[in-house]
């Protein structure tokens, strides 16, 4: 691909200045940043929270919080981590970077996506304010359902449940304006000459995350909605007495829940193979395979989500279905797998922070994905399900795949966005760490799952005393790791070595013949894509 | 899509509306959960929050509408933006029906699944053991959160008198709407504004006679939203239903009034067929509804 490009760069910021900026704007590099920060901001409160999760774990006995607290503690660390961290992140990047690569001036609908970035803090204040409203003796805390609300415990539950029913209102909200905006901007707002199949990967994994996202949120909205009712109007979707079914609450949520796992991770699928030609200097491999396969497993997960509650008592042609049609996604992210071992296979490699990510994601992800595989399978999962394995399973996925993956799309966009190089040292020894003890911390969480430990309980048997341990010190350093990221990202936008337009080498795409930073105005005249 | 470039993309100026709308849903959401727990201190003041919340997200939206009326009377909106308003639109339909499935799937699922299955259990183990598990059904009773709850007896809406009087109405409703579009492009606007009219009428007919058929449910039919499996989703169901007719009507009676203002031209009407998409949209459900609620 090449391209001819006619950007003229006019500075001119008619903007206003100083908060009002941030609150009014409707510039997708602002909006951008304000997610990316605000993203970084509740991955250090959600990691917090976990913290104090590991400490009570660190050995067997109830040491220092209350067991209704550490219940509240897992379940909003997790829609924080999940709602208000991964999410947001991947929008950031959306923002940033989606005009950029596909040559448009800005996002389709800059109001909108405002809008669609404000509606997150309140969100986020609705959720834990019943922390606080608890020290002043109203309410009895945050919810304490885990993440999954799941009937009747929701239904029984403290004024907790409807902060975080309200929360994932605004958050769905938000989510749907996002996702509205990256619809129209990918269809309406391509550099003459981009047709669909020579958009960045990037836009192809948004582009499917976004009809994921309108597919499904509001079926989350629908179900909290019935659960609000459930508690204060009388209904009874989740109630037997009424003819209602707790366990349809699970079918709601998971028609909702399974997808949302690959809405965390389309994105992160679709800027990858862009780091790993990059850093490869190599053409990615197998362009048109790695669509077909974004769209099969966006196409599947929307069949397969009652493979989180086999246990609960199914009909056996319907285990089965779900747990072929389970294994059958690992097919299309096998591919996946292969182009981008392919991609990088012989190339020219140079080991900068974000291909030692992306290098390091490519296997983390791996361990998720085929443990994942032993979890689709019925017999195995009766065995495993709701055990420490399945956490394992999914932070190899989440915090690997996920986290892990935007951490390498920070540090390669970084230098594009603020105009300097961060601090290499600083971000190699941020990778080391952060692969270590994550492995460190979960590893020990597989063992303790086959060994039969419950998740979500305080508590435990003696016999797993020695794995959590390791566990929670690993967790510790994992933690404080994190310091170091937030650390170089800041003197990072203070200041630095001056990057250059290419940034690296073999950087191809957009985005990358615009200046770093790129003008507040990109792209007024779009280039023309030949 | 274009092969040469698409001149000047409107880049709309900073705008304050979008976060006072969110302060405005989060003083709302917060009021609505201070008034629905009566357990919590300082539970009255939640219902005065909650009209305050929604006295700013009524004003923000009238004042971000109006701007984007007057920015697309100042002729900034030209084809390219015309477009992403289109798609923006579908989309956003779209995550309508998808909310709307959800509680169209609790309905299948009661119906299908777990109605029929608190009837089916061995009758020497079941605590149901009268239960027969016909549709319509507020379930087997029994206890509820420590509250004894017996089956609520109602009877269900019959589909052949006013829903079906609703029927014609919303299908009359989707034609006076594209008799009005047709009187647009052809730049006949008494035939706009005729259309317009009707069809505004036709939705507040509905919503009048909506709102009579609640008064019956609730008044003769024991029919509540109390009423188990039925009550649940009949009322949830034509409730957001109803609520989205409203809007509806709301928007259409601005789209009327724009029209009588002269606004709209053969050529540029994003505003009028946005609203008309719509209203077919909330036409479909109730034929969703009529068919799985009310008659079948
Ligand atoms: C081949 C790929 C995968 C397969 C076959 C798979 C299968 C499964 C199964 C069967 C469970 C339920 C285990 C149980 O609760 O007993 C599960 C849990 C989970 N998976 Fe996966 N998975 C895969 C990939 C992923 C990916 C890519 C993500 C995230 C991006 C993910 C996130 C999760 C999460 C969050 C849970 C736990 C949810 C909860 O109970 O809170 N999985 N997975
Ligand atoms: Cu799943």
């Amino acid at each position: 691909m090449s391209y001819t490009t006619t950007a003229h760069h006019d500075a001119h910021e008619d903007h206003p200045s100083g908060i009002m900026r941030w609150l009014t704007t409707t510039n997708h590099k602002d909006i951008g940043t304000m997610y990316l920060i605000f993203a970084l901001i509740m991955f250090m409160v959600g990691g917090s929270m976990i913290m104090l999760v590991r400490a009570e774990l660190f050995q067997p006995g109830m040491q220092l919080v209350q067991p209704e607290f550490f219940n509240q503690l897992i379940g909003v660390h997790a829609l924080i981590m999940i709602f208000m961290a991964l999410m947001p992140a991947a929008t950031g990047f959306a923002n940033w970077m989606l005009p950029l690569q596909i040559g448009a001036p800005d996002m389709a609908l800059p109001r909108l996506n405002n809008w669609g970035f404000w509606l997150l803090p309140p969100a986020a204040i609705l959720l834990t304010l019943p922390y606080i409203l608890a020290l002043f003796g109203i309410g009895d805390g945050a919810i304490a359902t885990g993440w999954t609300f799941y009937a009747p415990l929701s239904v029984q539950g403290g004024i907790g449940v409807d902060f975080a029913i309200f929360a994932v209102h605004l958050l769905g909200i938000s989510s749907v304006m996002g996702s509205i905006n990256v619809i129209v901007t990918i269809f309406n707002m391509r550099a003459p000459g981009m047709t669909l199949m020579k958009m960045p990967m990037f836009a192809w994994g948004w582009l499917i995350t976004a009809f994921l996202l309108i597919a499904t949120i509001p079926v989350l909205a629908g179900a909290v909605t019935m659960l609000l009712t459930d508690r204060h109007f009388g209904t009874h979707f989740f109630d037997a007495a009424g003819g209602g079914d707790p366990i349809m609450f699970q079918h709601l949520f998971w028609f909702f829940g399974h997808p949302e796992v690959y809405i965390l991770l389309l994105p992160v699928w679709g800027f990858m193979p862009q780091i790993l030609q990059t850093f490869a200097r190599k053409p990615m491999y197998g362009y048109k395979v790695q669509v077909y396969s974004l769209w099969a497993i966006g196409a599947l997960s929307v069949v397969v989500w009652a493979h989180h509650f086999f246990t609960v008592g199914m009909p056996v042609p319907a285990l089965l279905y779900f747990m072929y049609s389970t294994m059958a996604i690992s097919i299309p992210l096998a591919v996946l797998f292969y182009c981008w071992i392919a991609t990088i296979w012989r190339g020219s490699m140079s080991f900068e922070t974000p291909m030692l990510f992306a290098v390091g994601w490519i296997i983390l992800f791996g361990i998720g994905g085929l443990t994942g595989l032993v979890l689709a399978d019925v017999a195995a999962d009766a065995q495993y399900h709701h055990t420490y394995f399945v956490v394992a399973h999914f932070h190899y996925t989440l915090f690997a795949g996920g986290i892990m993956g935007i951490m390498a799309g920070v540090y390669y966009w970084l230098p594009k966005m603020t105009g300097h190089m961060y601090n290499e040292k600083l971000g190699k020894l941020h990778f080391w760490l952060t692969a270590i003890s994550f492995n460190l911390t979960f590893i020990p969480q597989f063992f303790l799952g086959l060994a039969g430990m419950p998740r979500r309980i305080p508590d435990y048997a003696l016999q797993f005393s020695e794995f959590n341990m390791i566990s929670s010190i690993a967790a510790f350093v994992l933690g404080a790791a994190q310091l170091l990221f937030v650390y170089n990202i800041i003197s990072c936008a203070r200041g630095g070595k001056k990057a250059t337009d290419q940034v690296w080498e073999g950087a191809q795409g957009l985005e990358w013949t615009l200046p770093s930073p790129p003008p507040y105005h990109s792209f007024t005249e779009q280039p023309v894509v030949k | 899509m274009a092969t040469q470039s698409q001149g000047h993309y409107f880049v709309p100026n900073p705008s304050l509306y979008p976060f006072i709308l969110s302060a405005g849903l989060l003083v709302m959401a917060a009021g609505f959960i201070f008034s629905v727990n009566e357990s919590v201190p300082g539970h009255s003041a939640g219902s005065w929050m909650m009209l305050g919340g929604l006295g700013v997200i009524l004003a923000m939206i009238f004042l971000w509408l109006g701007k984007v009326i007057a920015e697309s009377q100042g002729g900034h909106y030209k084809t390219w933006e015309d477009k992403s308003f289109r798609w923006g639109m579908m989309a956003f339909i779209a995550s309508e029906v998808a909310f709307f499935a959800a509680f169209f799937g609790a309905l299948f699922y009661m119906r299908v699944i777990s109605v029929p299955e608190l009837a089916g259990f061995d009758p020497e183990f079941t605590p149901y053991k009268d239960f027969l598990g016909a549709w319509p059904s507020a379930g087997p009773g029994g206890v509820v959160l420590g509250t004894e709850y017996t089956t609520a007896q109602f009877t269900p809406m019959g589909a052949w008198g006013i829903p079906a009087i609703n029927t014609l109405i919303l299908l009359t409703s989707g034609a006076t709407v594209t008799w009005a579009h047709w009187g647009l492009l052809k730049n006949k606007r008494s035939q706009l504004v005729m259309g317009l009219f009707l069809t505004v009428v036709l939705g507040l007919m509905f919503i009048a006679l909506q709102a009579y058929e609640y008064h019956h449910a609730y008044n003769e039919l024991g029919l509540t939203l109390q009423a188990g499996a039925y009550g649940s989703t009949f009322f949830m169901l034509t409730g957001f239903h109803g609520f989205h007719v409203t809007l509806g009507t709301i928007m259409l009676i601005v789209i009327l009034l724009r029209s009588m203002k002269g606004h709209f031209s053969p050529e540029h009407h994003f505003g009028f067929e946005g609203v008309a998409w719509y209203w077919h949209f909330v036409d479909v459900v109730w034929l969703g509804l009529f068919v799985f609620v009310y008659w079948l």
